[in-house]
């Protein structure tokens, strides 16, 4: 876990620039003062230098927050179901902060007003979000929509889970980039197979197959918008909308990737 | 009564409330979340639960006296209680809330309101049956026992 975990920090550190920043950021304030920012600032070229040396062998972790520990983003409005979760995560060695609303994890990512966290460095960095999908006010999947889009946040993983194991809810999910897809109640082995399947994925390079796939579905010029498949919930900018779709029979926890790939590439929206 | 006594009226209480389907495997999990660090978990989630609930029971009662009834908003609740239900692993409060969504997506008062009713009494039913249980815990633990599992 402890490698794995810094392993990721690396990945993150690369997407966000120079690694100069994670450093300054630890010594925040002496960086304005302007002798010891100098100082500071050869300071931080030596370190960084010598730990991209490091690095290289065993995965650097750069953040303020560096702990070997995976830290988990929880949302769900349900009180009983945010300690449940938190509780789970919580056996499952992840650290975890729980937020009943989607609109309170984009602000504690730093990705609220529509405005990216981009020179903010967020202290307590993200590995895995893992969000109800109904939800009044934003739902869980318009809370996924806007961490892709995020260039930032856009490689976290989001796992959804809600009560209703319904196909096209689950495909909607992982087309726009959802890690996995958990029909409540969540159980222990639930939780376990999800950190599991994210340190598997980041050994092997992060992002993974499904991850580029999805990238793909973005790239290809798409208005989005307005393709975005007709949707089988009630609208969700109504708070007191429930979510009711037409429940299918055979339950499927996680769709296989096979399955996955040719439902994308047959029947692109 | 004796702490042997105890430790046996409580499985058999325990059994007997999975039998009769007040609750499911997920209360189970909820037991195995439980351990010395956290010997508290399962009252206090249940605790959440009771809160949750009533509110949401309150929220129904009231929505389904208004003249004109906002099945939209009721099934919302509706499917909240269903979901918390299922949480804890009380199945047969979460089993009368499908009925009840039913009920609401045809916008049937009457099947509602008798719903309602019936919705109620369980959960009355296995909150004095839950808090029982936690009684006869907590009665071992001052007994100087400890829970069996």
């Amino acid at each position: 876990m402890k490698s794995k975990a810094k392993h990721y920090s690396r990945i993150k550190c690369q997407q966000w620039g120079s690694p100069v920043y994670y450093i300054s950021f630890l010594l925040f304030k002496t960086k304005f003062h302007p002798v010891s920012g100098i100082l500071l600032e050869m300071a931080v070229n030596g370190a960084v230098t010598w730990l991209r040396r490091a690095g290289e062998m065993d995965g650097y972790g750069l953040s303020a927050s560096d702990t070997e520990e995976v830290h988990v983003l929880a949302v769900d409005d349900s009180q009983v179901d945010r300690k449940v979760i938190e509780r789970l995560l919580k056996i499952t060695s992840c650290k975890v902060t729980a937020v009943d609303s989607g609109r309170r994890a984009l602000q504690f990512l730093g990705l609220d007003d529509e405005k990216e966290a981009s020179n903010g460095f967020d202290g307590l960095k993200v590995d895995l979000i893992i969000t109800d999908y109904c939800m009044p006010g934003m739902t869980g999947y318009e809370l996924l929509k806007k961490v892709k889009e995020s260039s930032v946040f856009r490689e976290i993983p989001v796992v959804i889970m809600s009560s209703e194991n319904v196909i096209t809810r689950i495909d909607r999910c992982l087309e726009e980039g959802a890690e996995d897809f958990i029909v409540k109640p969540v159980k222990l082995s639930d939780v376990k197979r999800i950190i599991d399947c994210m340190m598997t994925d980041l050994r092997e390079g992060g992002g993974g197959r499904r991850g580029i796939n999805k990238r793909k579905l973005r790239d290809d010029g798409e208005d989005r918008s307005s393709s975005s498949p007709p949707s089988t919930l009630s609208s969700s900018s109504s708070s007191t909308a429930p979510c009711s779709p037409t429940t299918v029979d055979s339950p499927t926890r996680r769709l296989k990737m096979t399955s996955f790939e040719e439902h994308v590439f047959s029947n692109k929206k | 009564m004796d702490l042997v006594q105890l430790q046996r009226q409580l499985v058999d209480y325990r059994t007997s409330l999975y039998h009769e389907g007040f609750l499911d495997e997920q209360f189970t999990q909820l037991q195995e979340l439980q351990d010395e660090n956290n010997p508290d978990f399962v009252v206090e989630v249940v605790s959440l639960y009771f809160e949750d609930s009533e509110r949401l029971l309150n929220e129904l009662s009231k929505a389904l006296e208004q003249q004109i009834i906002d099945f939209k908003r009721i099934d919302a609740h509706v499917h909240q209680l269903k979901g918390s239900s299922s949480s804890i692993g009380a199945q047969r409060v979460q089993k009368l809330c499908i009925v009840f969504r039913n009920y609401c997506e045809a916008q049937n008062v009457e099947g509602c309101l008798k719903c309602l009713q019936q919705v109620k009494h369980e959960y009355s039913i296995v909150k004095t049956k839950l808090e029982s249980m936690f009684q006869l815990e907590r009665q071992i633990l001052n007994a100087g026992g400890s829970v069996p599992v």
